[in-house]
């Protein structure tokens, strides 16, 4: 569904991806684990177009999307949940969630997709007219989530949803990124908690100062003495 | 009292005119962070526009309402156009560059277009059209109110509670609080910002032309520099009510033209020369500045992280 063939970054003079290569494949969740500045947001900004590759190809179902304006990826099905949440506080969560819906013209599909946010998250339901930037963190992100998934995306990438979070909090978003995966979204999911992120994927690549040093099946990876050691504080 | 009541009534006329264009100021002030220094020149063209239509479509001969509906409107959409250019050609370009940048850039904006008008039209002022038949109506006491007043009252309400409308409960306007907000979080979105922030310029020029063309019915000279110090007034104005913020731009214009009439009005009183009358509201900037930068409703986005 999404591949990333050899793309390098620069930040300036800094390299940030030095030729990353990885795919998802329609169905899955895959996340990309990592330490602090190993490349992750990068790569996710990337396919999202709000940074241009230096090099490499970027395609989304057979098509290059490499140097797309970011608002023409959302038509075509990739939707992002961006680090730090980036909700728009200014905005009621029912307005912010409208703009999640920018590009859909039917208001009853609208509504009926705000409706299963809402049974998603119900604490946004009761959130509904309240600015967001009064929600606690953990509400901002289930309103991030829940934004992205107002365009009714076919691939969903979520940057960092656990992070800052208390652990009940994160176990509520796990919860809900395994019933967007059983509702057939695929996910491409970065994280640092490595432990939730092994256990709620598929399959997983390990980010390493710009370079993916590891890949394999989630499960496989979480039993790897070197990620257990590196990732997991064991 | 009745000099108070008219000093009023002609303090918020002059107000309701500095509303108007800083409200473009501080729209694009709260999507693009830069401080449109050409917005003042943008009045100017509108009332320039106004005054080319008013001739072009034979409304200058006399007074009509429909001449005046059309010389309005047709110069909002003219300027409407400007400021969109402006936008594409001299801000869109350098706006991924340090906001130094681009402020100077806006300032070089403004001096392009006064300097080209004075050079194609010449810097002599020059009657505008009455489009509207001038009367005055007695107030209680000794006020009066003119005809061309209660158009400045009307129009700018007007205009103000559709932006109010526009930006508040439409789509597009939910998509310019969102863009104001998090630009990147709004491309996210699917939202074209190129094209969000077009509409703002749009929005924000459209009102600077009709502040033009009531300011030539009130008082009806026009001139290629004239918006060089309207502006700047206006822009105070923003500063005042706190830049970025809607409410506040109406809040400070409205103050800035009352405190610049009772400057005339009753500044001998106390010593002041009328001829402090434009000091006033850079008096007024600085004080702002040093006591309240955010300005009267501004204030400081608290981020939850």
């Amino acid at each position: 569904m999404l591949s990333l063939d050899n793309v390098s970054v620069n930040y300036g003079a800094i390299e940030a991806l030095t030729g990353i290569s990885l795919h998802v494949d329609k169905g899955e969740v895959v996340t990309l684990i990592g330490a602090n500045g190993a490349g992750k947001t990068t790569t996710l900004r990337t396919i999202t177009g709000l940074l241009q590759p230096r090099d490499g190809k970027i395609s989304f179902e057979g098509e290059d999307i490499g140097g797309r304006p970011t608002h023409r990826l959302v038509a075509k099905g990739i939707s992002m949940a961006p680090e730090g949440r980036g909700v728009f506080a200014n905005l009621s969560v029912r307005e912010n969630l409208q703009m999640g819906a920018y590009l859909k013209k039917d208001k009853r599909a609208i509504a009926s997709e705000m409706e299963r946010v809402f049974q998603m998250f119900p604490r946004l339901k009761e959130r509904e007219s309240q600015k967001a930037g009064t929600l606690s963190g953990g509400e901002q992100q289930m309103l991030a989530i829940g934004r992205a998934l107002m365009s009714q995306p076919r691939l969903l990438l979520l940057d960092e949803p656990s992070l800052g979070l208390a652990p009940l909090v994160v176990h509520t978003i796990f919860e809900a990124i395994d019933e967007i995966k059983s509702k057939g979204t695929t996910i491409l999911l970065v994280e640092q908690n490595a432990h939730a992120a092994l256990k709620h994927s598929d399959r997983a690549y390990v980010l390493e100062t710009g370079r993916i040093v590891m890949e394999g099946s989630s499960k496989q990876l979480a039993v790897d003495p070197r990620i257990k050691e590196a990732y997991l504080g064991e | 009292m009745d000099t108070f009541v008219q000093q009023l009534i002609n303090g918020l006329t002059i107000g309701a005119i500095y509303a108007l264009i800083a409200l473009g100021y501080t729209m694009v002030y709260g999507i693009l962070r830069l401080i449109n220094f050409a917005h003042g020149d943008i009045y100017m063209v509108g009332a320039f526009v106004g005054y080319f239509l008013s001739f072009q479509l034979g409304f200058a001969a006399g007074p009509s309402l429909v001449g005046l509906s059309v010389v309005l409107v047709g110069s909002m959409i003219a300027a409407a156009l400007v400021g969109m250019a402006i936008e594409r050609f001299a801000y869109r370009p350098i706006r991924k560059y340090a906001r130094m940048t681009t402020l100077i850039t806006a300032i070089g904006v403004s001096l392009l277009i006064e300097n080209l008008f004075v050079a194609k039209l010449g810097a002599a002022p020059r009657a505008f059209p009455q489009l509207l038949r001038e009367q005055s109506y007695t107030l209680f006491g000794n006020a009066a109110i003119s005809k061309s007043q209660i158009l400045i009252f009307a129009v700018s309400v007007l205009l103000t509670l559709l932006l109010q409308w526009v930006i508040f409960k439409t789509k597009v306007g939910t998509a310019m609080r969102a863009v104001s907000f998090n630009l990147n979080s709004a491309k996210l979105m699917g939202i074209n910002t190129d094209f969000i922030i077009s509409f703002t310029f749009a929005l924000g020029s459209a009102l600077a032309a009709a502040a033009g063309v009531l300011t030539a019915q009130y008082n009806p000279q026009i001139d290629p520099l004239m918006g060089i110090i309207t502006g700047l007034k206006a822009f105070v104005a923003a500063v005042l009510g706190g830049i970025g913020n809607i409410p506040g731009a109406v809040l400070g214009g409205l103050l800035i033209g009352i405190a610049e009439t009772f400057v005339v009005g009753y500044g001998q009183n106390v010593g002041v020369p009328t001829t402090f009358r434009d000091a006033v509201a850079f008096a007024i900037l600085i004080l702002v500045l040093l006591f309240r930068p955010t300005g009267l409703l501004g204030s400081t986005v608290q981020e939850k992280v």
